[in-house]
């Protein structure tokens, strides 16, 4: 791994560090506050080309390696962690799996949709009764001539609120296991397909995060991602993926607290100085740097195993989830401390960033999902 | 229409603990970050208006080291044409007239209908680049300026001036437009731009290619950072001892 | 880990000396308090003395990357060693690289990369240790030559060494603008040593304190001008911390490898140890911090390496890499239950060297002030 960027790679860091500074960061808290899906956000961001950062060109999308959306999505979460995940699901939840497994003639169908943020993306995995654990669905898809009838309820999908395109797993064959789950493009006027309740969440509140029901939604044969039974093998190396660019938030949120802390800590005073000149604060300022370029390190080289076209990067994509994640939640905690009682205040970024890094160790696999992935790559 | 835009690549001070290097005549800039000179991006950016309006060509230049090629390529992914980078390191010391004779020659054989410049740089601040520039090759200038239309050959520019006065000009092209800050909003650019910007070629020029012998008119004697506040007298203790204690001084200095 | 291909090759070739010749060795080394002179002549033959010196100076002419990894490798199997080779071609051959002229590097550079001659540095007093500018070792000028009297303690590899460079003042009220670097060969009148160290770990490397009484040092050994020992040997630590954040890695490493290995070849309630979950969870996050210490010591050479700056970075590996080392090495022992604590295994071994990485070339809390200073721009 080289440990500098590109040159592509630091224009492109420059540039949305720029933009989310300017345009995202500057309505973080009203978006937190009103909870309202920040379209105005993705309008501009879909400008830039950061709604499908690793899609070729000739989709609409911007060309650029996973190292690069790293970045992307590091910078944007920076200024604003609603509008990071929701940027992540678009592009490695949703244009990610169809760019992989899709037929030509969906590529050509939907990508443009996504990459242009005409249409946003959103992905249908976890059930009521089946998160990390992928093999007890319920969800049920059965062939009737050109059509699947699509069956099930799916729980905290990001995005689905407001999306147009969703990623859905459903079982074609209940009895084949793993090997019987079928991945679906699913549009949101699909006849069948509504959505139920909207959750109410502690941290990134304006995500649309909201639940599907498919009651005998008829989806077209077509947009079977792949083939029958392809949907665990999607899932999965989908994830993989995606877990790299929610390391890669955690990262942000977590740079984010630092750097709010480093402020707090030249202005505020305190026995006639500044608390900054404290060895204890130092410490954990020290400490938080630490764990922050880690837990990039981490997330940059998942990013780069992935693309110099390593096949398997499960446990790297693994570690940079679960270490940034743990990480985001530790520094976000210190910096809450840095500020004391002003920390606990909506007047400071950082009680934002605290409610905002919790869930990083719950979705896209929780972290105890995360270990034994990296355990059991380790004891093969 | 054909346009130069003059870049310069400068560390990023406003909130950084700024330090005096061993030779008592620079910063020391190990950790400060730097960024395209803020004027300089509107410039950038009132060029890539113009071009968008008339079509043409974006020349950007920068004497700068090595590193001011991140800055050109930001540009041109932004919107500029090709770009040319000055060697700083061949060129030693610096001033304004040095600048602007450098600048000079390293454009002489390209055809433009006008110069852009930021007002002046955040680092130097000596506000002297673009109108030297302007007259080394007499050619007219407008500095401070907030506005710019073109039509058959002619600027048409404003200035912005104190007291919220806005000064209207007409002139001659070629002309240099050494532009202020807010006269536009510059862009980001788009990734893909960023991508197709990022392997285009930099021409680099030195002592080689510049045979001029750019002379100083003035030479940096030192910088330092002033002592404060020796004047600065902190009042203490309850609202009303401060009140009653600035009354006395007002008095005392014969100031009512 | 993905590097460079060179870089791989590098360490695959390495392991054939590690697992081959150093780690059969590393057991009596730490019973017995053994020192290595074998392995130091065997990593003479192999070009390690001096990883990154240039050839024309004895050194491989390979860069600090190549260094780290050989650290890391030796430290997997044997903390001992790592710490005599780290002692030496950071701080021993560093210095004289860095600041000698062309003459001391013909008389000291060149021998000691070549294994000729073993290098220490002698920096720690009894009452300055992270805080070198407290150096109350004094070097007074007498014509053409230093008069030196002082004390320096916990000096690796300093009663063996052949050239030792160190640290000295003028005038201790100066503070660190008086202090300037000397070399001192061994056997110099005036120059002798005390008790070496009886240590909790790292028992197969010297520990030494030296001892100058009225010790005439020639100024042709002084390095560089004199009051540049301060910049000398900060700039020395800046490296070193690599190699340490290195040592301390390869030590985990060796930790987790041990404790994966015990895992799979003994079972619990009748069940492989490797199948609960209690332990999956356990080897998930010392793998995990193990590879996030690696990037950032292999991060700090790389910037090291490009020419850019890379303090906060070596400070960064020095801090966590010793850090989560300490604690993998803990865990790992955890993992045997109470076979870790016996001789049998060698995780009682790991913890034991290990703790030193958190102390040795400035603390932890040291490594932290100097990160802090780094991200407040002081």
């Amino acid at each position: 791994m080289d440990f500098g960027l590109t040159n592509d790679q630091k224009m492109l860091q420059d540039q949305v560090r720029k933009f989310a500074d300017a345009e995202l960061a500057p309505v973080a808290a009203e978006i937190d506050k009103s909870g309202e899906f920040p379209w105005a956000n993705l309008k501009k961001m879909a400008q830039l080309g950061l709604l499908g950062v690793v899609v070729p060109e000739k989709y609409g999308g911007s060309g650029f390696d996973f190292v690069s959306l790293a970045i992307a999505i590091e910078e944007i979460s920076r200024a604003c962690a609603t509008t990071g995940v929701i940027v992540a699901v678009n592009n490695s939840l949703t244009t990610f799996p169809i760019l992989q497994f899709s037929s030509e003639e969906q590529k050509s169908k939907y990508l443009p949709l996504l990459c242009s943020g005409k249409k946003i993306g959103a992905f249908g995995l976890t059930e009521p009764d089946a998160g990390s654990d992928v093999v007890s669905l319920e969800s049920t898809a059965r062939l009737e001539g050109d059509h699947y009838v699509l069956n099930g309820t799916k729980r905290f999908s990001t995005n689905a609120g407001e999306a147009g395109i969703f990623i859905v797993f459903a079982y074609t064959n209940k009895e084949m296991k793993h090997k019987g789950i079928s991945a679906f493009v699913v549009e949101r006027d699909t006849p069948g397909f509504s959505l139920g309740n909207h959750e109410d969440l502690m941290g990134i509140r304006a995500t649309a995060n909201c639940e599907l029901i498919f009651e005998d939604a008829k989806i077209p044969k077509e947009n079977l991602i792949g083939k029958e039974g392809d949907g665990f093998k999607i899932c999965m190396s989908t994830l993989d993926v995606s877990r790299i660019d929610i390391g890669a938030q955690a990262v942000g949120i977590a740079q984010s607290a630092l750097d709010e802390s480093v402020k707090y800590s030249k202005e505020r005073k305190a026995f006639g100085q500044p608390i900054c000149n404290f060895e204890m604060i130092q410490s954990m300022l020290a400490e938080m740097a630490t764990q922050i370029q880690a837990a990039r390190l981490l997330v940059y080289y998942a990013g780069y195993c992935k693309d110099t076209g390593m096949t398997r990067f499960s446990r790297e994509s693994a570690m940079s989830k679960y270490y940034a994640s743990d990480i985001a939640v530790d520094v976000t905690r210190k910096a809450v401390q840095i500020h004391g009682g002003y920390g606990y205040s909506k007047d400071y970024i950082v009680e934002r960033l605290y409610r905002d890094a919790k869930i990083l160790e719950l979705y896209e696999g929780t972290s105890e999902i995360q270990k034994i992935v990296i355990a059991r790559e380790l004891i093969r | 229409m054909d346009l130069i835009v003059c870049i310069k690549r400068v560390p990023q001070t406003a909130e950084a603990e700024v330090k005096i290097d061993g030779s008592g005549k620079d910063i020391v800039k190990d950790r400060l970050t730097f960024d395209m000179n803020e004027a300089d991006s509107y410039a950038l950016e009132e060029a890539i208006l113009l071009k968008e309006k008339s079509g043409g060509n974006i020349t950007a230049v920068s004497l700068g080291s090595a590193e001011a090629e991140d800055t050109l390529r930001i540009a041109l992914a932004k919107g500029a044409d090709s770009a040319i980078r000055i060697k700083l390191e061949d060129f030693g010391e610096l001033d304004g007239f040095k600048t602007a004779a450098l600048i000079r020659e390293a454009i002489k054989d390209i055809k433009f209908d006008a110069i852009l410049t930021g007002c002046m740089s955040t680092d130097d601040s000596y506000y002297q680049v673009g109108p030297t520039l302007a007259e080394m090759l007499g050619i007219p200038h407008a500095t401070l300026v907030s506005k710019i239309e073109v039509a058959d050959q002619k600027a048409h520019v404003h200035r912005e001036l104190e007291g919220g006065l806005i000064e209207h000009l007409e002139m001659s092209l070629p002309a240099v437009f050494a532009v202020q800050t807010g006269i536009n909003e510059p862009r980001y650019a788009s990734l893909i731009a960023i991508r197709r910007a990022a392997g285009k070629e930099i021409k680099v020029i030195g002592k080689e290619e510049i045979s001029s012998e750019a002379k100083l008119n003035s030479t940096l004697e030192e910088l330092f950072i002033p002592p404060v506040g020796e004047r600065a007298e902190i009042l203490t203790g309850t609202p009303d001892e401060v009140s009653k204690r600035t009354a006395e001084i007002i008095k005392e200095k014969g100031l009512i | 880990m993905i590097l460079e291909k060179r870089h791989d090759d590098f360490r695959a070739k390495l392991r054939e000396f590690t697992e081959g010749e150093v780690a059969p060795r590393a057991p009596e080394l730490d019973k017995k308090d053994e020192f290595p002179w074998d392995l130091v002549k065997r990593m003479a033959e192999l070009d390690l003395m001096a990883i990154y010196v240039p050839r024309e100076y004895g050194g491989a002419g390979l860069d600090s990357l190549h260094y780290a990894i050989a650290v890391e490798e030796i430290g997997r199997v044997c903390g001992s060693t790592g710490i005599f080779l780290a002692a030496h071609a950071s701080l021993g051959v560093f210095p004289v690289y860095y600041a000698g002229n062309e003459e001391q590097k013909k008389k000291w550079l060149i021998p000691m990369a070549r294994g000729e001659k073993i290098g220490s540095f002698g920096l720690t007093e009894p009452d300055a240790g992270s805080d070198a500018a407290a150096t109350k070792t004094t070097a007074v000028r007498k014509g053409d030559k230093y008069l030196v009297n002082g004390v320096k303690r916990f000096i690796t590899s300093g009663s063996i060494a052949d050239v030792i460079v160190f640290t000295a003042t003028d005038d201790p009220s100066k503070g660190y603008h008086g202090i300037s670097a000397f070399v001192v060969e061994k056997g110099t009148p005036g120059f002798t040593y005390g008790k070496d160290e009886d240590k909790l770990g790292l028992r197969g490397s010297i520990t030494s304190e030296l001892i100058f009484e009225d010790c005439e040092i020639p100024e042709s050994n002084l390095l560089g001008k004199e009051g540049d020992g301060f910049k000398i040997f900060m700039e020395t630590l800046d490296g070193g911390r690599i190699s340490i954040g290195a040592l301390a890695l390869g030590i985990a490493q060796g930790a987790l490898d041990a404790a994966v290995k015990f895992t799979k070849a003994n079972k619990k309630s009748g069940k492989p140890i490797y199948k609960l979950q209690s332990t999956q969870s356990t080897i998930a996050e010392m793998a995990t911090e193990i590879e996030a210490a690696r990037l950032l010591v292999y991060q700090a050479a790389a910037l090291k390496d490009a020419g850019m700056p890379y303090l906060k970075e070596a400070a960064m590996a020095k801090y966590y890499a010793s850090t989560i080392g300490t604690k993998v090495a803990n865990l790992a022992i955890d993992i045997h239950g109470m076979y870790g604590v016996t001789l049998d295994f060698p995780v009682e071994r790991f913890i034991r060297d290990e703790k030193l990485m958190e102390i040795g070339e400035g603390t932890s809390e040291i490594q932290k002030i100097v990160i802090a200073r780094q991200i407040l721009g002081k």
